[in-house]
């Protein structure tokens, strides 16, 4: 009886789970077109949106969700999750100094930038090693150089931020306080 | 401008446990506007800059190596507090603003900006930090790929085997064994009719160097023993033979 019940339709139900396997394995997010070519015959972009959102619901209330993130989808332990986990590995990763965080922020907002950029916004040099964090961690990247003298080399921040930060575009940041508001959190002093 | 609030002085204990949190001259100021409800629009100049400079002096007590970043800042505070000292110029028009301070107030409000989306950027969720990255382990170990093979392929290397096998078979000479005896049988044999014979056409050149060799040695003993008469009209003539037994039975 049961195995009739578990008898998988092949047609209908295979891509579903070869997808489910691959997502699973994968080390980093799978793209669209990563996922397309899983089929025995390639998937149209409808069928994989179907198949993912099924997913989706199939993993609903479980320790484990499957997200989009900038690079595609991946499985992901629920943040709930995190200080159970952090149990198995009691090491915290460091926190970012205020230093990285600001000069990763302009970045993100105001990409591509120079160093001098930084500087000018944050009044002080920027040193190295700030952006060597940043870099090591595949978070930003040189995309450039600006056309002024000296060549400095532009910054921009990478799909590996986002998919870090959860997110699926850039545009998905948190959305930067107006300057106005700045001033009404002035006069709400 | 003039009326400051009383409690705009931070006792110097205070500033120390902070120092170190500072991200430079901007992040300081904005700290001394914030802390005393300064009008970032309308920033009390003299009153920032002598707080300022206080902070600066203290800092250079502590550490001597200043960033040079917070004493450009104290020259600029200076510089507009000063041009601020100095009667301005009939305004050329209504728009320009020609306030020493706006420059100022813009990097703040600027600073500001970027220090406040650090803050949210470093609170959205991180990977590694608030969440993980699931991931089912799987044997990585990946056996290097092997090569196809074909059956044809394999057929080819079979036959090139072969051919490279025959060419280094040992060249086993063996001694072939030829009688002399026996040839003079086959001469005799040849020259049954009594008739004269070429000399040439009792050897088969095809039969190899060894067998002419003894088809000429068992002539020479034939003729040694009588049994052949060989004959030569004239030098280097045709040379005939034939078997003398017809002579002895006539």
């Amino acid at each position: 009886m049961s195995v009739a019940a578990e008898a998988l339709k092949p047609s209908e139900m295979k891509p579903k789970f070869i997808i489910e396997a691959a997502l699973l394995v994968s080390a980093e997010p799978l793209s669209l077109s990563e996922l397309k070519q899983l089929g025995d015959t390639p998937l149209s972009n409808r069928e994989l949106e179907t198949l993912l959102a099924e997913l989706v619901q199939d993993w609903q209330g479980r320790g484990v969700e499957l997200t989009r993130v900038a690079s595609g989808w991946r499985f992901q332990a629920r943040p709930e999750m995190q200080s159970y986990l952090d149990r198995l590995n009691p090491q915290k990763p460091p926190r970012y100094s205020r230093a990285v965080l600001e000069t990763l922020a302009i970045i993100a907002y105001h990409q591509p930038v120079t160093r001098g950029d930084i500087e000018e916004i944050r009044g002080v040099a920027v040193s190295s090693n700030i952006l060597k964090t940043l870099e090591s961690r595949n978070w930003i990247e040189v995309v450039g150089t600006r056309d002024t003298p000296g060549r400095p080399e532009l910054f921009a921040t990478t799909k590996r931020l986002l998919d870090d930060l959860n997110l699926r575009a850039l545009q998905e940041l948190p959305s930067l306080q107006e300057i106005g508001a700045l001033l009404e959190q002035d006069a709400a002093c | 401008m003039l009326s400051m609030p009383l409690d705009l002085y931070i006792p110097p204990d205070a500033l120390e446990l902070v120092l170190e949190a500072f991200q430079g001259p901007l992040d300081l100021l904005l700290y001394l506007i914030r802390r005393h409800n300064l009008d970032v629009l309308d920033i009390p100049m003299a009153e920032l800059t002598r707080q300022y400079l206080s902070y600066i002096e203290m800092m250079q007590q502590h550490r001597l190596e200043l960033a040079a970043e917070y004493l450009l800042m104290a020259a600029v505070l200076i510089e507009i507090k000063s041009r601020m000292l100095l009667p301005r110029p009939p305004k050329i028009s209504e728009e320009d603003n020609d306030d020493p301070r706006v420059e100022l107030m813009r990097r703040l409000l600027e600073y500001e900006q970027m220090k406040q989306a650090a803050q949210q950027l470093n609170a959205l969720p991180q990977a590694g930090r608030d969440f993980e990255v699931a991931q089912v382990l799987i044997e990585q170990i990946v056996d290097a790929r092997l090569p196809e093979i074909s059956v044809e392929e394999l057929q080819q290397a079979w036959l090139g085997l072969l051919t490279r096998a025959k060419l280094h078979t040992h060249h086993t000479v063996r001694r072939e064994q030829l009688s002399v005896r026996e040839q003079m049988a086959h001469i005799l044999r040849c020259l049954r009719g009594g008739e004269y014979v070429t000399f040439e056409s009792l050897f088969v050149i095809e039969e190899g160097l060894p067998k002419l060799v003894v088809t000429f040695i068992a002539m020479l003993e034939l003729a040694r023993e009588f049994l052949l008469e060989i004959q030569q009209g004239e030098t280097f003539g045709s040379i005939y033979v034939r078997s003398s037994r017809g002579t002895q039975a006539e």
